[in-house]
């Protein structure tokens, strides 16, 4: 008797890529580099978050060919990214047989009200929160993975570093409150209240938690790892650097030693430029992908 | 009191410390080489194994795992920490990692991420009702002599032991049973009691 598409399954499958790093790759051959990198899984994708952004228009979940040309360079998990709300674009990609599905605000909204009932699918979800009751809210809908929203595509750190600190002083603060209080807190944050006292019974999130949005360089990784990330995903910080391997592996080492400050010095050494930083305040505020989704 | 280590390169680290938690047991995490010498048994965990191996050979882990194996201290890997003791690999070059075990193992044996389950298994020295969720799980398609197979999942090899070797191709720590765990805690304790003193330990 097996029994599929379960809690443990789905949230175990991110158990088990923690301490790692995940990158955004556009074909088989930035697959592969990640992978000999020691990328503990790959995010498949027609345009790396910084090209989304130049290229304007509507973004949507990738050709299927590239998902498949992926699958068939790696071994280890390939992730892929569908619309806010796009129901067929997330069940195309768990029949395509993607490993985990990003319901990703990197992509045009397909909804602008209700983002997918995940509890359905046998494919687990990674979805993306800037505090934690919208991480809670994607919890409820059954995501089984969270990372921070960050701003995508902008090499600059201080927006993941925003939502993470807030959502740790969020679940210190659920976990430090008595029971009276905890109701109040739920409406206040907009949370389901039986996530909350999951929190406090665990004293921690009930699900995985990596970082996202802005992760350029090794140090950035390492810091988002000192600030509690379970791991992190990088997007366009790799394959827009002009030395996307030793990137890659760089990143990599720094997110595992992310307390060894003379390792991370070491690693970041002639590894050639990060990718172009964007500063946020310069975004129009149309371009903020981390408003998409609520 | 015996000392048992969480390799702690990559991968579901936190949850083998609850599970190994114990009377006259202490558990800690392992980052570097030096951390090893003074353990009576080492678990590998899951996570990627591509990573994980990656990651060995980077920080000098190599051959400080294989004398640790070869000195007769315990032991157990899980998933990803399977694939790392097994001496075959099915595949193109077959060469295993650390080839600790008599065995050949097939990576993701199961499938992709959507046919990952969970199930109950009999597990033979343990119990006949274990709770075991399999992620992208491995599968042992070989097994030498030396080798005790102690479970199966519709005929395929899912846990084995070799001596003081154990590994399985699922995630008990990922369930709150902690039986399989408990059993490997016993082997570290046994080890301990039957493996002579090391020689700068000896009184003068």
């Amino acid at each position: 008797m097996a029994d599929r598409g379960t809690d443990r399954v789905k949230r175990g499958m991110a158990e088990m890529q923690k301490g790692g790093v995940i990158m955004d790759v556009i074909n088989a051959e930035q697959a592969k580099i990640a992978e000999e990198a020691g990328a503990v899984a790959v995010m498949a994708l027609e345009r790396v978050p910084s090209d989304i952004r130049a290229a304007g228009g509507v973004a949507r979940m990738a050709d299927p060919t590239i998902v498949e040309e992926v699958m068939a360079a790696v071994s280890i998990p390939v992730m892929a990214k569908a619309r806010i709300g796009h129901i067929v674009e997330a069940r195309v990609l768990e029949a395509l047989g993607a490993d985990y599905i990003d319901e990703s605000e990197v992509l045009t909204p397909a909804d602008e009200v209700y983002h997918l009932d995940k509890s359905g699918f046998t494919v687990p979800f990674v979805c993306g929160a800037r505090d934690l009751g919208e991480a809670m809210r994607r919890v409820g809908e059954g995501a089984s993975m969270l990372r921070t929203k960050g701003e995508p595509g902008t090499g600059n750190i201080v927006e993941a570093v925003r939502h993470m600190r807030m959502i740790q002083s969020q679940v210190k603060r659920v976990i430090g409150m008595s029971r009276d209080e905890l109701m109040t807190e739920a409406k206040n944050l907009g949370a389901p209240y039986e996530l909350l006292l999951q929190i406090q019974e665990h004293k921690g999130l009930p699900v995985v938690n990596f970082a996202a949005g802005g992760i350029a360089t090794p140090s950035d990784a390492a810091l988002m790892m000192q600030l509690g990330a379970d791991g992190v995903f990088v997007g366009s910080g790799i394959f827009k650097s002009n030395q996307p391997e030793k990137f890659a592996r760089a990143i990599v080492e720094a997110t595992t030693h992310y307390d060894d400050y003379e390792l991370i010095g070491r690693v970041s050494k002639d590894i050639g430029e990060a990718m172009k930083g964007l500063e946020i305040s310069t975004l129009a505020p149309g371009d903020r992908m981390q408003d998409r989704g609520w | 009191m015996v000392k048992i280590g969480v390799l702690a390169l990559q991968g579901a680290v936190r949850e083998h410390v609850k599970s190994l938690e114990a009377p006259n047991t202490e558990v800690v995490i392992i980052k570097r080489v030096e951390q090893l010498d003074d353990l009576d048994g080492l678990v590998f965990p899951g996570g990627e194994s591509t990573t994980m191996r990656r990651l060995v050979n980077k920080y000098g882990f190599f051959q400080p795992l294989r004398d640790f194996a070869e000195a007769g201290k315990p032991i157990f890997g899980t998933c990803a920490g399977l694939i790392l003791m097994a001496e075959k690999i099915e595949g193109s070059d077959e060469e295993g990692h650390l080839q600790l075990m008599d065995m050949k193992v097939e990576r993701n044996a199961f499938g992709r991420q959507r046919e990952s389950f969970e199930t109950t298994l009999v597990i033979d020295q343990v119990a006949d009702d274990v709770e075991a969720v399999f992620i992208r799980a491995p599968l042992i398609s070989e097994a030498g002599e030396a080798v005790d197979i102690l479970a199966e999942y519709e005929g395929e090899i899912v846990a084995a032991k070799q001596n003081h070797l154990l590994a399985c191709s699922f995630h008990p720590e990922l369930t709150d049973d902690a039986r399989l765990h408990q059993f490997f805690v016993k082997m570290v304790k046994e080890a301990k009691e039957t493996r002579p003193a090391p020689e700068t330990a000896r009184p003068v």
